[in-house]
């Protein structure tokens, strides 16, 4: 009868957790699941993430979890008794990321190069830790990739004269013709691409519109005969269906595109989605907003409105009332769908990705504000993906 | 235009995988009871283009759903969810004899996914598809790392999984035809092992010195593995395919160095001069070269080389004296090598020495001789350079597309299982015996 011996040589001989990731490789609005094995059981736990974006900072997410009697932790299944998120989240890790502690206020996650993916490193730590993830070694870790394009996708940019430049999303060794979008972002002004490249990656030829740079708010010419021409660039392309092209447009642009479908002869769009910002601005270019006078009347598409409560950027729920009254004044109200959001706050934007409460932004006088959009993490990161399933049904429906 | 048809639904779930796991293709949007059929199309590393394709009828709601409804004809018929895949082959008017071996594994295998109306056999590429969705497969996870080995002079290649470790390590080797073929590690490294890659036919030192490795050489790779910081020394696995299975028998056995926690033997035999070197092997296998047979298309059959099982003990591994687990893998179709029936002496010699607990045998009828990861095209004989001979021939490898695929399917899961039950679980395995595998 052997004796086993037990004790320094079993020690060294303690193989590490498996952490697994699955898919490693997803879309941006892709769920995943995250499992650890092979952990004592009940042993208290940290799942973390860990991001470092394009600005080189860092953001970060956790959750506390106990293993299971077989030495198991699955995110998907189980409650986080803590961290930057609580109770059964599957994508927790990634909707709760903040920067780390130490960085500078105001930081917001874009993504500009769309090309290459978002990737963020999740990692199991022993114990329930709550801060220095980065000065002591995890038990295991693991990659994962978050794209906003799918595969195949190709970028290619025009340039083109009087706008400054574009980007159109659409898949080459698909045979099209595709549904268009004409995607309008906010007052950051700027090319923002990501929203497009994750529409193309559902089947739509999406263009995504910069009509400022950051901070020349105030100073750019806006007329409607820009957007018009970025309109008919979609629309009269070679692989888009020309009967239908939508509007999609965030915070000032939802506003632009309010507009735009009420008011041009020209853009005549299938449907619309406004993500909110339909109310009396006060930063926008005089000019282009002294006709305000919401004739949404004149809308004659399905028009899907997403708001929220709790939004400390524009008095937003008061005039999406105004607006639905102008509509059923006109006889559309039936084209117009609302989603509203209570604690969401002003930034709705695809799901999975870190919320946030207040960013820097660049004002009109180049001077850096810090700028309070509202919400809570957990209803707003809900909003998101809740919103973002229907606005996707809502564009397949209607294009 | 036909509205309806340019809004065919086409999804691919997911869009970007591992080489090993399933996709769930759904078409949608199209009128019930229509008749289509899904193409994929693969442009290999060399240039060569591959096809598959499958012909369906849309459910009563509009829908086909490749991993639940049948293809009524095409490259595959049935319910088979990774058909697509696995019954690729060169379009027509390629070069003849064609094997997919990828052997750059930093990039993915991509693969156009196409529908088309009706039930089409040929002229895919000259019309315009329905809807069309690009995959990429991949061999390296996310993180997973690709190091060269040079030192020792040794021509391998270590994938590490990403995090910090420790991991079990293993010792990958490959056939016959020589070559540093990366990809079984890389995806061992995607699923949590330290692989090495090795190259012990055609390395530098052999291609620069015209002689063949010793025993030394595999014990050098060992040591890489055992000494590394992020691998754990005790638990070094080994896998071996074809004629890496004489080095892994023999290592497992007879080395003093080497001690493994398990090995996993595929398509190969213990029957090998038992103090020979790799190039003794060699000539042990030439000396019985009349056997060789030839089928009626000229393909070369060795599977006779090593028959009959010889009785004497000098001439093959003594497989009563293994110590560890060895999961044996055999395609019973197999026509290179006389895997089934060593795997029957293996199981006799162990049964007689009382290590028989220690023996998972997996044995696959229709399957053939190259039993690799699964979901890539099945290749029934190919263009194959013999080592010794340097001459160029189309060798028999045997086995039946479907067979051979749902095989390779089935013997890389449980590969995977057993690998885990033994370098992965907790402090107490002796011998693990997998007869519920």
């Amino acid at each position: 009868m052997m004796a086993k011996v037990i004790g320094l040589s079993t020690m060294s001989d303690t193989v590490a957790p498996m952490l697994s990731v699955f898919p490693s490789r997803a879309l941006v609005d892709e769920n995943f699941k995250v499992v650890v094995e092979n952990l004592p059981p009940g042993s208290p736990v940290t799942l973390h993430s860990l991001h470092q974006c394009e600005d080189k900072h860092y953001w970060e997410a956790y959750g506390h979890y106990i293993s299971n009697h077989r030495g198991t932790v699955s995110v998907t299944d189980d409650l986080s008794f803590g961290g930057t998120y609580t109770g059964k989240e599957a994508m927790g890790l990634l909707w709760s990321m903040r920067p780390v502690p130490g960085s500078r206020e105001g930081l917001r996650l874009r993504k500009r190069n769309v090309c290459s993916p978002l990737l963020v490193n999740i990692s199991v730590y022993r114990g329930h830790v709550v801060e220095g993830f980065r000065e002591q070694a995890p038990l295991a870790s693991s990659l994962t990739e978050r794209w906003y394009m799918a595969p195949g996708g190709p970028c290619f940019y025009l340039q083109v004269h009087y706008l400054k430049n574009y980007f159109l999303v659409f898949f080459s060794f698909c045979p099209g013709p595709f549904p268009g979008l004409l995607d309008v972002w906010g007052g950051g002004g700027g090319l923002v691409e990501y929203r497009s490249a994750l529409l193309g990656s559902h089947g739509y030829a999406s263009l995504a519109l910069e009509y400022f740079a950051p901070g020349e708010l105030k100073s750019s010419d806006l007329e409607f005969n820009y957007f018009e021409t970025a309109f008919n660039i979609v629309k009269d392309h070679p692989q888009v269906m020309p009967d239908k092209v939508g509007i999609f447009g965030l915070s000032l642009g939802a506003s632009l595109t309010l507009l735009l479908a009420a008011e041009s002869s020209i853009i005549k769009p299938s449907c619309c989605v406004f993500c909110y910002s339909v109310s009396n601005m006060n930063t926008v270019h005089k000019s282009f907003f002294l006709v305000i006078s919401f004739k949404v009347g004149r809308i004659n598409c399905p028009v899907m409105v997403v708001n929220s409560h709790d939004d400390q950027n524009m008095a937003t729920v008061e005039s999406s009332e105004d607006m639905a009254q102008m509509m059923r004044a006109a006889g559309n109200l039936h084209l117009l769908t609302r989603l509203y959001y209570p604690d969401a706050g002003h930034l709705i934007e695809p799901p999975y990705t870190p919320h946030f409460r207040a960013t820097k932004f660049v004002k009109d006088t180049k001077e850096k504000v810090i700028l309070l959009w509202g919400g809570q993490t957990k209803p707003h990161s809900d909003a998101q993906e809740d919103s973002w399933k229907k606005i996707l049904a809502f564009l397949e429906q209607n294009l | 235009m036909d509205r309806k048809q340019c809004c065919v639904k086409l999804s691919v779930q997911p869009s970007r995988g591992l080489m090993d796991e399933k996709f769930i293709i759904l078409v949608q949007n199209v009128f019930p009871g229509f008749q289509l059929t899904l193409h994929a199309l693969y442009k290999c590393d060399d240039g060569h283009s591959w096809e598959a394709f499958a012909h369906y009828t849309a459910s009563a709601i509009g829908t086909v759903n490749v991993s639940e409804d049948p293809s009524l004809g095409g490259t595959y018929s049935g319910v088979e969810p990774m058909g697509l895949l696995w019954s690729l082959r060169p379009v027509p008017g390629s070069k003849p004899w064609l094997r997919m071996r990828k052997m750059n594994v930093q990039t993915p295998m991509v693969v156009t996914i196409s529908v088309y109306p009706g039930h089409q056999t040929e002229g895919f590429l000259d019309q315009v598809s329905l809807a069309g969705v690009v995959v990429e497969r991949w061999y390296m996870a996310p993180g997973v790392r690709r190091i060269p080995i040079t030192e020792a002079g040794l021509t391998a290649t270590l994938f590490l999984p990403p995090g910090p470790g420790p991991f079990p390590g293993l010792l990958d080797l490959w056939g016959g035809g020589g070559k540093l073929v990366e990809y079984r590690s890389a995806l061992l490294a995607s699923h949590g092992f330290a692989s090495l890659a090795l190259d012990y036919l055609t390395p530098k030192v052999t291609i620069e010195t015209g002689k063949m490795v010793d025993n030394q050489y595999f014990e050098r790779a060992y040591k890489v593995l055992e000494q590394h910081p992020q691998i754990l020394s005790s638990r070094i696995a080994m896998i071996g395919l074809s004629f890496g299975t004489c080095i892994t028998f023999k290592m497992a056995v007879y080395s003093q160095v080497a001690k493994l926690r398990c090995i996993v033997c595929i398509s190969g035999s213990h029957v090998q001069p038992i103090d020979g070197s790799v190039e003794q092997i060699m000539s042990f296998f030439n000396k019985n070269a009349e056997k060789t047979r030839f089928n009626n298309e000229n393909q070369v059959i060795w599977h006779d080389l090593l028959l009959p099982i010889p009785t004497d003990p000098s001439l093959k591994v003594d497989v009563g004296q293994l110590q560890c687990p060895l999961l044996l893998v055999v395609g019973e179709d197999d026509q290179n090598w006389p895997a089934h029936e060593s795997a029957m002496d293996i199981k006799e010699m162990m049964e007689r020495a009382g290590n028989s607990h220690l023996l998972t045998l997996l044995s696959y009828p229709n399957a053939g001789h190259l039993i690799e990861p699964p979901f890539t095209p099945f290749a029934k004989a190919s263009a194959f350079r013999d080592i010794s001979s340097r001459q160029m021939l189309v060798a028999l490898w045997g086995g039946e597309t479907a067979a051979h695929s749902r095989a390779q399917e089935d013997a890389w899961r449980k590969t995977l299982v057993f690998l885990r039950a033994n370098l992965y679980a907790g402090a107490n395995t002796d011998a693990t015996s997998f007869s519920n595998l």
